[in-house]
């Protein structure tokens, strides 16, 4: 089945983040396909790279570059919420990328299941 | 709001959207955002529909003034949504009782559903989207 799956929250301060991650790596492992995650509200907050959160923590940006990486997931950021949260081209962490809604509207379109991690 | 121009996925599939209003239109940012999504949807000429439910049901109310708090006041939307084809508007009825509003308290001309209406009509959904 291919999951589509909207972030709506920031890391760290929600689970919403964790939550989505922990499911499209479980349902990747389970020989599914994930081929987009979508960014909006505050979840375009993920995508910095200038996070550097303590040793012993998750890094939440790096490990969904790390899937993006490895089973070609199209991580995309809403431009309109990123902008107006100073998110750009420069502090984009590795596997993302700035798009419109239009990328969260396909998703629904064209995948089987959408699911929405948030508040 | 955001370009309005047609899109189109390529796909000539349409499905049907529900988009779930559950929070008071200011106070957090949801509201504005999740307009957003239904117009850039409407503009893939998807079905859409709007459920208004919890705190969502504020976002209907007459007389909104956000002056005061320095916010955009874009309850304005909500009555331009039929010029882009979004007509389907729900609203919850026990949502409206619990926060003593009715119909007549509404910007917009809405279908007020009770619960198992409401549940019914979410299974016929392809997506739900809840803001």
């Amino acid at each position: 089945m291919q999951f589509g799956i909207l972030v709506n929250e920031g890391p760290y301060t929600h689970q919403a983040s964790d939550t989505a991650y922990l499911f499209a790596r479980t349902a990747i492992e389970k020989g599914h396909t994930v081929p987009r995650v979508f960014f909006y509200h505050d979840g375009v907050n993920n995508s910095t790279r200038l996070a550097t959160p303590p040793q012993d923590d998750r890094n939440i940006s790096a490990r969904w570059s790390k899937l993006a990486a490895e089973h070609g997931v199209d991580l995309v950021v809403c431009v309109a919420a990123a902008q107006r949260r100073g998110i750009n081209d420069d502090v984009l962490a590795p596997g993302y990328r700035i798009s419109g809604l239009g990328q969260l509207v396909e998703m629904g379109i064209q995948y089987d299941r959408l699911v929405t991690f948030g508040d | 709001m955001s370009d309005m121009d047609e899109m189109d996925d390529g796909s000539g599939i349409v499905k049907k959207f529900m988009f779930l209003n559950r929070k008071a239109p200011h106070g957090t940012v949801y509201a504005l955002e999740g307009l957003e999504v239904v117009l850039i949807t409407a503009a893939f000429d998807q079905d859409v529909s709007m459920v208004f439910t919890d705190d969502g049901v504020f976002q209907l109310m007459k007389g909104i003034d956000s002056k005061g708090i320095e916010v955009k006041d874009f309850s304005k939307t909500y009555r331009a949504l039929e010029g882009y084809d979004i007509e389907k508007l729900y609203v919850d009825q026990a949502s409206l009782d619990a926060r003593g509003l009715t119909e007549d308290d509404l910007i917009v001309d809405v279908t007020v559903l009770s619960v198992p209406e409401m549940a019914n009509l979410m299974a016929e959904q392809d997506v739900v989207i809840s803001f």
